[in-house]
C-alpha cells in the first residue's frame, strides 16, 4: 500500500522534473544576444531536413484528405438536396481542425521522431559534450536552430495541408461528382472568415508546431544515451506530441469556437 | 547538400506556404465584405428574433450587404435590439425601411431581410446609428402551432 503511494510520488516528482528540465533547455537555448551570421545557415539547414523533406507527406496526405472529405461529405449531403454545402463542409473541417492537427500528427511522425533520434544519438556518441569541451554551447548550436526550424514550419505546412486539401476536395465534388462549379467556391467564400477560421485555425498550428518541436527537441536531449534509451525516446516523442496535440486541440477548439 | 541549393529549396518552401496561404485567404473565404471597407451601423428592435445569430447576413433581396453585429436587450421592457452594420456602398435607404427576420430554405439559417422604402421629399435617409422602426419578427413554429389549436378549438 504504502509502496504504491511512494510510486506514485516518485512518478509526478519525475514529470515534474522532467516539466523543469524541458522549460529550462528551451529557455538557454532561446534566450541569448541573436548571432544572425552564424545562426542564418543552420536555420536554413534545419529547415530543409525539417520542413522541405516533409513537404511531400503533407502534400500526399492532405490530397487524399481532402479528395475522402469530398467523397464522404457528397454521399451525405446528397440526400438532403444540399451537395451544395460540400464547399463549406471541406473548407471549415480543413481550416479549423483537421490541417492543424494531421499536420502535427505528420509533422511528430516525420520530422519529430528524427530530431529525437539525431538528438538522442548526438547524446549518445559524447558530440554534444565534445562541443561543450570546444566552449561551444550545444543548446545554442544544436536545439536553437532545430526549434524554430520546426516552429516556422510547421504553420507553412499546414496552410499547404489546408490549401491542398480543398483543391482535393474540389477535384472530387465538381470535377468528379459533379457539384456546380461555382456554388462550390461562393458558399465557400460566404461561410469562411479570415479572422475566425484561417487564423484561429493558423493560431493552432503555431500551437501545436512549439509543442510538437519542444516535445521532440526535450526528449533527445534527455534521453538514456544508450541504443535502447533512443528507442526509447523516439517512441515516447510520437505518443506524447500526438497525445499532446489532441488534447490541446479540444482546449483550443473549446475556446475559440466554443 | 550544397548550401546554395539549401537556401534555394527553403525558399521555394517559404513561398509555396505563402502562395498556400494566399489561396485560402482569396479563394476560399469572402475578402468583399467585413473586413474591408467603409461600414455604418443601423439598428432594430424586434419581439422576437428566433434564431437569429451575430454575424448573420443582412440582405435586400437576396444580396448580401451587410451582417449583425451584436444582440441584445435594451430598454425598460428588455426588447431585443439588433446592431447590423451596412457596407458604406448602400447608405441610400430611407427612413420608411422596413426589416424582417426571414428564414433561408425550410430549415436554414435565418437572416435578416431589408426593403428599402419609398423615397419622396418628406422622408429623411437612415444614417450611421439610426433606428428602423418597422420591423417584422421571426416566425416561431411553436407559436404558429399555439395559435392554430387555439383558433381550432374555438370553432
Amino acid at each position: 500500500m504504502l509502496d504504491n503511494v511512494a510510486s506514485l510520488g516518485r512518478n509526478v516528482l519525475a514529470s515534474v522534473a522532467g516539466a523543469g528540465q524541458a522549460m529550462m533547455m528551451l529557455l538557454r537555448a532561446l534566450i541569448g544576444k541573436p548571432q544572425l551570421r552564424k545562426s542564418w545557415p543552420l536555420l536554413m539547414q534545419q529547415m530543409y531536413s525539417v520542413g522541405v523533406l516533409s513537404l511531400v507527406i503533407i502534400v500526399v496526405s492532405g490530397l487524399f484528405i481532402g479528395m475522402v472529405l469530398g467523397l464522404q461529405g457528397y454521399t451525405i449531403l446528397v440526400d438532403f438536396g444540399a451537395e451544395q454545402s460540400l464547399g463549406p463542409m471541406v473548407a471549415l473541417s480543413l481550416l479549423r481542425e483537421l490541417g492543424p492537427v494531421v499536420t502535427a500528427l505528420l509533422f511528430a511522425g516525420r520530422a519529430g521522431s528524427a530530431l529525437t533520434a539525431e538528438i538522442g544519438l548526438m547524446k549518445a556518441t559524447e558530440q554534444l559534450s565534445s562541443l561543450e569541451m570546444m566552449a561551444v554551447d550545444p543548446l545554442r548550436r544544436v536545439i536553437a536552430p532545430r526549434f524554430w526550424a520546426g516552429f516556422y514550419s510547421m504553420p507553412l505546412l499546414a496552410l499547404i495541408f489546408s490549401a491542398v486539401g480543398i483543391y482535393g476536395g474540389y477535384l472530387v465534388g465538381v470535377r468528379w461528382l459533379g457539384v456546380d462549379d461555382g456554388a462550390f467556391w461562393s458558399v465557400m467564400q460566404a461561410n469562411v472568415e479570415w479572422g475566425q477560421d484561417i487564423l484561429n485555425g493558423f493560431i493552432k498550428s503555431l500551437v501545436f508546431a512549439f509543442v510538437v518541436t519542444w516535445i521532440a527537441l526535450h526528449k533527445g536531449y534527455h534521453c538514456v544515451p544508450t541504443s535502447v534509451g533512443i528507442s526509447r525516446a523516439t517512441t515516447s516523442t510520437v505518443v506524447t506530441a500526438s497525445l499532446a496535440v489532441l488534447g490541446l486541440d479540444f482546449v483550443l477548439t473549446a475556446l475559440m469556437f466554443g | 547538400m550544397d548550401s546554395r541549393n539549401t537556401q534555394l529549396a527553403v525558399g521555394f518552401f517559404v513561398i509555396f506556404g505563402i502562395l498556400a496561404l494566399l489561396f485560402l485567404g482569396l479563394r476560399a473565404a469572402n475578402t468583399n465584405f467585413a473586413s474591408n471597407g467603409a461600414t455604418y451601423t443601423l439598428y432594430a428592435k424586434f419581439d422576437n428574433i428566433g434564431g437569429l445569430k451575430e454575424r448573420s447576413p443582412v440582405k435586400v433581396g437576396g444580396v448580401v450587404v451587410g451582417r449583425v453585429t451584436r444582440i441584445s436587450l435594451d430598454g425598460d421592457y428588455y426588447e431585443p435590439l439588433v446592431e447590423m452594420t451596412i457596407s458604406q456602398e448602400y447608405d441610400e435607404f430611407s427612413d420608411t425601411s422596413s426589416v424582417s427576420i426571414l428564414t433561408s430554405g425550410l430549415l436554414g439559417e435565418q437572416y435578416i431581410g431589408l426593403s428599402p422604402g419609398f423615397i419622396d421629399d418628406t422622408v429623411e435617409m437612415l444614417e450611421n446609428g439610426d433606428y428602423i422602426h418597422d420591423t417584422k419578427s421571426a416566425l416561431v413554429l411553436e407559436d404558429l402551432i399555439g395559435q392554430f389549436l387555439f383558433s381550432q378549438g374555438n370553432d
